[in-house]
C-alpha cells in the first residue's frame, strides 16, 4: 500500500525549523531573571595555585556571585571515570579525572579556576579582570616524547611519573612471525592533535524551579541521560527531579560527550544556590582550551612480511597523549590499538601502549576517536612493504584482506566496548576493486601521471582501506506511540547533532506502521521524554537506537493488528497497514484510521484488561552483543603546486560499506562531512604549542578549518554487507569518512614525490611541512653514494 | 554602569528602538535584545560567518559590528526569509538547501543563507568556482560543502524561474 521509507532518499523533517532560524539551540534559551557566567581560566599550562583573590569582584555593579574551588565545599570532587579500563590482563591505569574548579594546581591552559555570575555576560567578563589567581608557574610537560623521561615535571604530584596507563595486547606469536619473515620493516610515525571545532561552542543553561521542585538543564551534550543521572547524584536530587534537554546541537563530533565538563557541574549548582536561571556559553577561544582535544600519538611499528607481501605479524609500541586528565579511560588508545588490524588478516600481533599525562587539554574521542591513528600505521607499513618488496600497493592489500569465509572474525584482543574485537561481517575486495576502477588506478599511473609530469605537474594517487568498529552497546531504548491524531511519536534517549535522526528514525517506524515519514515526530535528547540510554557516540545511533525504535515499531504494529482484527473480526494475517490506516487486504471500505484505533485502545469507559496496556504504544530496548564492523576504501588524486606545495584534490572516491542504508542522502552527507574533517586533519589543522604549553593558534584565523575551496566533491559508492547481529542489518557510518584520510594523503603525496623517495611519516601536514619533508628527502638522495 | 545610547533600527521591516551600550555587538543585540535567535554566533572574530546578516542589503558579520553602528539602517536576518517553518513556505534558497541536503546540524546554515542571497542576486547563474569562492567565507563543519554547492546551483535555477 505504501512505498518503503527505509532505504529511500527522504528529505529531512528537521530542516524547515533549522532553515527558518526557528530551531532551539542552547544559547537561544532565554528565561526571566537569567544570570550569566564567565570563567576565570588558567593562563599557565602548569602551576601551583596558591589562592584566588575574589575580594573586590563582588562589589562590582551587576555581579551577583563569584566562586572558587573552596566555595564549592563538599560539592567539589573530581569527575567520574566514564569508562573504566577494560578487562585486559596486567593493564596499568592511574585514574585522574578533571575537577570542577582548580584547587592547589593548574594543569593546562584554560583550566577553570573561578566563575563570576552577573546580570549580563558583558558584566561577568568585565569582572574577570578584577580576579587575581596567585599561580606560581611550574615547568610544563608539553612534549609527548619526553613526558616519561626521568626528571620530567609531573602533572600529578602524587604519581611517580606521568604514566597514565600501560596496556599490552597480544595475539599469536610476534617473535615467531618475525623469525619466519622474509622482511621486517620498522618505522616511527607521529600523529598529532586537533580540535573538533563544532561551529556551535558548548553551553549550559540551568534553571532551579523551587515550586516545581525540579531542575532543568539545557546542555550541548551528546548524552543527556548520562548527564541527568550524574548531576542528580552529585546534587543529591532524585533523577526524576532533573530534566536534561539537549535541544538542537550545532555539531558534536565527540567532544560534546566528554563528561562531565567543569561547567556542566558548576552551572546547575550555582542555579540552585542562587535560585535564578544561569547561562554559560563558551566562546571560541575557550573552546580551543576548555573543550576536549583528540590525537597525539607516537608509534614505533614493525611489520613482518613474506616476499610476496603477506603479513605474518605486526609489532607496535606507542605513546598516547591523554592530556592533563583521563576521564575516558583507555577508549582512544584502545581504538588505535584495535583498528590498526584493519581489514587485514594479521595472524600475529603485539601491541603495547603507554598513555601519558601532559599539561595540555584533556583528550577524549573526536570523530574517529583514535582509529585514524591505527589506520595510518598499518596503511603506512603496507605502503613501505609494497615499496621495499616491489609489490603493487593495491595488490599488497588484496593479498592481505580477510576473506568473506573468515567472518565472524575474532581478533583475540579486547575492544573499547570490553567485548572481544570481533568483526561481524565484511567483504573487502569488492569495495577495493570498485574504488580502483572508479579512480582509474592503472590508467592514471600508466598514462596520465607520466603525461602530467611531462607537462611539469606534480600529481599523486592514493588508495587506502579501513574498518571501523561501530554500533557498540550497551543499549538504547525507544518508545513509539500512535496518537489519537493518527500521528506517531517516537522518543529515544540519544542526542542528535545533525545526523538526521528526526528523519532516519522516522523512516524506520513509518514502514512498520504504514504512515508518512513527515507524520512521525521524533524526540531525542530530552530526559523527560525518555530517560534510559547512553548517548550518541561510536557511530552507534542508527544501529543501537535505530534497532530499538524498530523493535518498538514492530511491537506497536502487533498491537494495531490485534486490535483491528478484533474490531473487524478477521485474522491478523488478512490485514494491511498503509496510508495511516489499517484495513482488510484490498478492502478500503473496511479501513480504520490509526488515530481512531489509538483512541479505542485508550477508552474513557470500559476496562483495559489485566495483562494488557492502554494505547498503541511500546517501549523496547536493543543491546547488541557486539558492534558491527563498517569498512571502506578511499582513493584520491592530488595535484601539488611545485612552487608553493599547496594542494588541489582533483578527485576523491569513497566506496563504503555500512550494511543496509536507511537514507542514502543522509549517509552520503555523513561521509562527505567526515572526509572534509579528515582533510582538515591531514593538511590544514594543527595546534601549535609553545615550550611552556601555551596554545599559539587558538582562533579560527590561525587554526585553519577547510573551506569550500579546499574540499572537493566526493564521488561515493556503496557496497552492502548487512550486519548479521541486528535486525535492521545496519552498521554505523558517522565517523567513517574521517578515519583513513591521513593515510590517504600520505600515500598520494609519496606518489607525487616518488622521484625524491618521499615517505610521509606524520600527520598533520601543511604546505610548509611538506616543503621541509621534500627537501629532507632530496637531501637524503643526493647524499647517498652513487 | 556604562551609558546607553538610543538607537532606531529597522529589522526585518519593523522599526525597533532600544537604548544600548555602545559596546553591544550587533549579533548580541539581534539575539538577546530582539530575540531573533536565528542568527548564530560561532567565533565572534569574523571568520566563521554564522552570524551573517544584511545591513542595507549587504551581507555583513554581525559579530564585527556594534549595534550602535546600524542606527538608522535596515537590517535583515534569516527570520525574514520565511514566515513559517514549513517546507512549502520556505524561501527558494531554503528549499534548495533542504532538497540538496545542504545542512546537517544547521547551526552555520543561517549565515550561509544570508551570505548567498546577495551573491545570487548579483550572479544569477554562477559557475562552480564562483559558488565555492562565495562560500569560502563561511565555515561548515558538517557537510563538506559539496551539498551546499549543489543547493546553490539548485537555488539559482529556482530563483531564475521565479524571477519577474
Amino acid at each position: 500500500m505504501t512505498t518503503r521509507a527505509f532505504g529511500a532518499r527522504v528529505l529531512r523533517n528537521e530542516d524547515p525549523r533549522l532553515l527558518a532560524g526557528q530551531a532551539l539551540f542552547v544559547d537561544d534559551v532565554a528565561l526571566p531573571g537569567m544570570l550569566h557566567a564567565a570563567f576565570l581560566r588558567s593562563d599557565y599550562a602548569h602551576g601551583r595555585l596558591n589562592g584566588v583573590d575574589l575580594g573586590a569582584v563582588r562589589e562590582r555593579p551587576g555581579v551577583v556571585a563569584v566562586y572558587a574551588a573552596e566555595d564549592l565545599g563538599d560539592y567539589w570532587r573530581p569527575g567520574p571515570l566514564l569508562v573504566p579500563p577494560p578487562p585486559i590482563a596486567r593493564a596499568v591505569f592511574h585514574e585522574r579525572t578533571q575537577v570542577p574548579l582548580a584547587k592547589g594546581k593548574v594543569r593546562h591552559v584554560g583550566e577553570p579556576i573561578a566563575v563570576v555570575v552577573a546580570e549580563s555576560r558583558y558584566l561577568a567578563e568585565d569582572a574577570l579582570a578584577d580576579l587575581y589567581a596567585d599561580v606560581e608557574p611550574l615547568p610544563a610537560v608539553v612534549d609527548l616524547a619526553g613526558a616519561l623521561a626521568a626528571g620530567a615535571p609531573r602533572v600529578h604530584d602524587d604519581l611517580e611519573s606521568n604514566l597514565a596507563a600501560h596496556v599490552i595486547q597480544e595475539k599469536g606469536d610476534w617473535e615467531a612471525a618475525r623469525a619466519a619473515a622474509d622482511r621486517v620493516i620498522e618505522r616511527e610515525y607521529l600523529y598529532d592533535r586537533g580540535v573538533a571545532a563544532a561551529i556551535e561552542n558548548r553551553g549550559v543553561v540551568a534553571n532551579w524551579d523551587a515550586r516545581g521542585d525540579e531542575l532543568t538543564i539545557w546542555d550541548t551534550t551528546q548524552a543527556p541521560v548520562v548527564i541527568r543521572n550524574g548531576l542528580a547524584a552529585m546534587l543529591g536530587l532524585s533523577e526524576s527531579q532533573v530534566r536534561v534537554i539537549a535541544p538542537f546541537i550545532g555539531g558534536g563530533f565527540g567532544p560534546k560527550i566528554m563528561m562531565f565538563y567543569p561547567e556542566e557541574v558548576v552551572i546547575p549548582w550555582i542555579a540552585m544556590r542562587l535560585g535564578r536561571p544561569v547561562k554559560w556559553i563558551e566562546d571560541r577561544r575557550e573552546n580551543f582550551f576548555a573543550t576536549s582535544h583528540e590525537r597525539g600519538q607516537i608509534h614505533r611499528a614493525k611489520i613482518a612480511v613474506t616476499r610476496e607481501g603477506k603479513i605474518l605479524g605486526v609489532h607496535d609500541r606507542f605513546l598516547h597523549d591523554t592530556g592533563a586528565y583521563a576521564p575516558y579511560g583507555l577508549t582512544v588508545p584502545i581504538n588505535s590499538q584495535c583498528t590498526l588490524l584493519g581489514p587485514y588478516d594479521v595472524p600475529n600481533y603485539y601491541s603495547e601502549f603507554e598513555a601519558v599525562f601532559t599539561n595540555k587539554p584533556i583528550v577524549t574521542p573526536y570523530r574517529g576517536a583514535g582509529r585514524q591513528h591505527g589506520v595510518f600505521v598499518i596503511e603506512r607499513l603496507l605502503d613501505a612493504a609494497a615499496r621495499e618488496l616491489g609489490v603493487d600497493r593495491v595488490e599488497i592489500r588484496r593479498r592481505n584482506y580477510l576473506t568473506p569465509d573468515q567472518f565472524p572474525h575474532d581478533h583475540e584482543i579486547i575492544y573499547q566496548d570490553f567485548a572481544p574485537l570481533t568483526y561481524d561481517s565484511g567483504d573487502y575486495l569488492p569495495a577495493l576493486e570498485k574504488a580502483v576502477e572508479r579512480i582509474g588506478y592503472r590508467r592514471f599511473l600508466a598514462e596520465e601521471k607520466p603525461r602530467l609530469e611531462a607537462a611539469g605537474k606534480r600529481v599523486g594517487l592514493g588508495v587506502v582501506s579501513y574498518v571501523e568498529g561501530t554500533g557498540i552497546g550497551p543499549y538504547e531504548g525507544a518508545r513509539v506511540t500512535v496518537e489519537a491524531s493518527g500521528k506517531v511519536s517516537v522518543a529515544t534517549g540519544v542526542g542528535t547533532q545533525g545526523q538526521g535522526h528526526f528523519t532516519s528514525f522516522a523512516q524506520v517506524v513509518a514502514d512498520q506502521l504504514g504512515v508518512e515519514v513527515a507524520d512521525v515526530r521524533v524526540t531525542t535528547g530530552d530526559t523527560r521524554e525518555f530517560h534510559w540510554g547512553c548517548g550518541t557516540f561510536a557511530s552507534r545511533g542508527a544501529v543501537v537506537a535505530g534497532n530499538a525504535i524498530h523493535a518498538a515499531g514492530v511491537a506497536v504494529r502487533r498491537k494495531v493488528l490485534k486490535l483491528a482484527s478484533e474490531i473487524l473480526e478477521v485474522a491478523e494475517d488478512d490485514l494491511e497497514l498503509g496510508g495511516g490506516k489499517v484495513q482488510v487486504k484490498g478492502a478500503p471500505q473496511s479501513a480504520i484510521p490509526l488515530g481512531e484505533l489509538a483512541a479505542r485502545a485508550n477508552p474513557l469507559r470500559g476496562a483495559v484488561e489485566p495483562g494488557t496496556e492502554p494505547g498503541l504504544e511500546s517501549t523496547q530496548y536493543f543491546g547488541p552483543k557486539a558492534g558491527s564492523t563498517a569498512s571502506g576504501v578511499h582513493a584520491m588524486i592530488v595535484e601539488v603546486d611545485p612552487e608553493t606545495l599547496t594542494l588541489e584534490i582533483k578527485r576523491y572516491v569513497v566506496v563504503h560499506d555500512c550494511g543496509r542504508v536507511i537514507n542514502p542522502m543522509i549517509l552520503d552527507g555523513q561521509i562527505q562531512g567526515g572526509v572534509a574533517q579528515g582533510i582538515g586533519n591531514a593538511f590544514y589543522e594543527q595546534l601549535h604549542w609553545s615550550e611552556d604549553g601555551q596554545l599559539m593558534n587558538a582562533s579560527f584565523m590561525d587554526y585553519l578549518l577547510p573551506t569550500a575551496t579546499d574540499v572537493p566533491a566526493i564521488e561515493s559508492d556503496h557496497v552492502e554487507t548487512p550486519a548479521p547481529w541486528n535486525e535492521l542489518g545496519v552498521k554505523g557510518a558517522g565517523e567513517a569518512g574521517a578515519i583513513p584520510v591521513g593515510a590517504l594523503f600520505a600515500q598520494a603525496l609519496d606518489d607525487a614525490f616518488a622521484d625524491v623517495g618521499l615517505e610521509i611519516r606524520e600527520i598533520p601536514l601543511s604546505p610548509n611541512r611538506l616543503f621541509e619533508l621534500v627537501e629532507e628527502a632530496r637531501a637524503a638522495i643526493s647524499s647517498e653514494p652513487p | 554602569m556604562t551609558t546607553r545610547l538610543p538607537i532606531t533600527v529597522t529589522v526585518n521591516g519593523e522599526a525597533r528602538e532600544r537604548a544600548v551600550e555602545p559596546r553591544l555587538l550587533l549579533s548580541d543585540f539581534l539575539r538577546h535584545e530582539l530575540g531573533l535567535t536565528g542568527t548564530h554566533v560561532g567565533c565572534e572574530h569574523g571568520v566563521c560567518g554564522a552570524c551573517t546578516v544584511h545591513v542595507d542589503g549587504r551581507a555583513v558579520r554581525s559579530c564585527l559590528l556594534f549595534a550602535v553602528q546600524v542606527h538608522g539602517r535596515e537590517v535583515a536576518t534569516v527570520e525574514s526569509l520565511a514566515t513559517e517553518a514549513r517546507p512549502e513556505t520556505l524561501h527558494p534558497l531554503q528549499q534548495a538547501f533542504r532538497e540538496a541536503h545542504a545542512l546537517q546540524c544547521g547551526f552555520c546554515t543561517p549565515g550561509f543563507l544570508m551570505s548567498l542571497l546577495p551573491f545570487l542576486a548579483e550572479n544569477p547563474d554562477p559557475s562552480e568556482r564562483e559558488i565555492r569562492e562565495a562560500l569560502s567565507g563561511n565555515l561548515c563543519r558538517c557537510t563538506g560543502y559539496q551539498n551546499i554547492v549543489a543547493a546553490v546551483r539548485l537555488a539559482a535555477v529556482k530563483l531564475r524561474e521565479t524571477a519577474p
